[in-house]
């Protein structure tokens, strides 16, 4: 019962997260909460029994998504806030041209 | 103001599919036959003591096989996607320091044990929770440490490359081992099954499963050096 | 009485896996930032995995590792744990060929908006 009740608060929390990943303006958040959501998500497999599945979604969903995001994020050169319609400075200006 | 309410048309109509499925679906009072028929067996068939990994190694190995060529090929396009003729060198930007002394060498401390507990999390993986794909992953996490610590660095392309290959030619000719030696394709009974809990057990799984970490291990790698860019 | 044996119906991982598919499922339709979208379908992978794996969750049964004392007629089943642990790896590797295409999308040009690239959104 006490794994029962454990599970259901992760539940909410994670769906509280979920929904102000996406309400949320900047993207840097964002990418943060969503790993918040796997954390927790994994807190929920290794509840109900799964720890394999719990070990594989905490490293991955959690550590290794998120670093992807930011790395992606500064390659794009993108802006924080999500609606920034304009190029704060166009990526590929400052290159070589693209010669190998 | 017409997309929000197609939105909310779509998500309200999604709502309706999911909920009855979910009232029906409850929670089980015990396994189906086929998972009590993996839990009954797995030690007799394979002396595996970690069921889960029994059946991804084992019984349905091929559809691991496939996942890793996936994976493999996920890999690929992010690497045709992001090359630097593409894109343009991604130059660091002005100012960027490395890291100190005292960073540099305990993050290389750090990446040799991280480097051992991922080998520990694979080679373990017929015996206790995690396996080839964790493990991997926290050996991939060992480069991106160093990546870190020190943006400049240099991966070894051609090591990873062959790591990556190889890996992948050992884990299908054990496969094949199992055609020659025991009932079928990727059958870990080629190799004696030993007893169930030991370390050197259940045949050719801890084998496959280490080719399989360290393949992930190594397209992980690429995957995380090809979109940090900035390479010169 | 009646709600308390619906409530006890109910499974507990399920029902947070369909709403975060439902909240995913959101994000990808009504925001139009490449990146935010990647997002949106991390959040509404994990609803899925959670919904695939609430099929093997059996009330107050241990994880399927089996050692001398647990007995089997007490452990949760293992096959939907196979399946969802390759399908999160798959996850990542696609989350990142999302992200290339998005940093391929906007380096070409044009901001990071889905609306910009014409015809690939209503």
């Amino acid at each position: 019962m006490m794994l029962e009740i454990a599970i259901i608060v992760a539940g909410v929390l994670m769906v509280g997260i979920a929904i102000a990943t996406i309400l949320t303006r900047s993207l840097l958040v964002s990418v943060i909460m969503s790993g918040g959501v796997s954390l927790l998500a994994s807190l929920v497999f290794l509840l109900m029994g799964a720890p394999d599945v719990a070990m594989t979604e905490a490293v991955i969903g959690s550590g290794l998504t998120t670093v992807v995001f930011l790395y992606a994020l500064s390659r794009a050169k993108q802006p924080d806030d999500e609606d920034a319609a304009a190029l704060a400075s166009p990526p590929g200006d400052d290159t070589d041209g693209g010669q190998p | 103001m017409m997309r929000r309410y197609l939105v909310g048309l779509i998500l309200i109509g999604l709502a309706f599919a999911l909920f009855p499925l979910l009232r029906q679906a409850g929670v089980a009072e015990a396994p189906g036959p086929l998972a009590s028929a993996y839990l009954e067996n797995s030690a007799d068939d394979f002396g595996a003591a970690n069921v889960v990994t029994a059946i991804v190694v084992s019984y349905r190995g091929f559809d691991t096989l496939g996942e890793v060529a996936v994976l493999f090929a996920a890999t690929a396009g992010v690497g045709t996607l992001l090359t630097r003729r593409r894109l343009g060198k991604a130059v660091p930007p002005p100012g960027r320091q490395g890291g100190t002394e005292v960073l540099e060498t305990a993050s290389r401390l750090l990446a040799g044990l991280l480097i051992m507990f991922g080998a520990y999390i694979f080679i373990h993986g017929h015996l206790t929770p995690g396996g080839g794909f964790q493990g991997g992953v926290v050996v991939a996490v060992a480069l991106l440490l160093g990546l870190l610590a020190k943006p400049d660095a240099q991966v070894s392309h051609r090591v990873m490359t062959t790591l990556e290959s190889l890996s992948g030619a050992v884990y299908v000719g054990l496969g094949l081992l199992g055609i020659v030696l025991a009932g079928g394709f990727l059958d870990p009974r080629a190799l004696p099954l030993g007893v169930v809990g030991q370390l050197f057990s259940a045949g050719s799984i801890p084998l496959i499963y280490s080719m399989i970490g360290l393949k992930v291990g190594a397209e992980l790698s690429g995957i995380i050096d090809a979109l940090k860019g900035d390479r010169s | 009485m009646k709600l308390a044996a619906i409530l006890v119906h109910l499974n507990p991982v399920a029902i947070p896996g369909a709403l975060l598919i439902l909240i995913g499922l959101w994000g990808i339709l009504a925001r139009q930032n490449l990146f935010k979208i990647a997002v949106a379908f991390s959040i509404l992978g994990t609803g899925v995995n959670l919904v695939i794996l609430s099929v093997g969750y059996i009330r107050g049964r241990t994880a399927p590792i089996l050692d001398g004392e647990a007995a089997v007629a007490s452990m949760t089943d293992p096959v939907p744990q196979a399946l969802v642990l390759t399908a999160i790896v798959i996850g990542l590797a696609v989350t990142a060929l999302l992200l290339s295409y998005a940093v391929r999308l906007r380096s070409g040009g044009g901001g990071s908006s889905i609306e910009v690239h014409g015809d690939e959104k209503w």
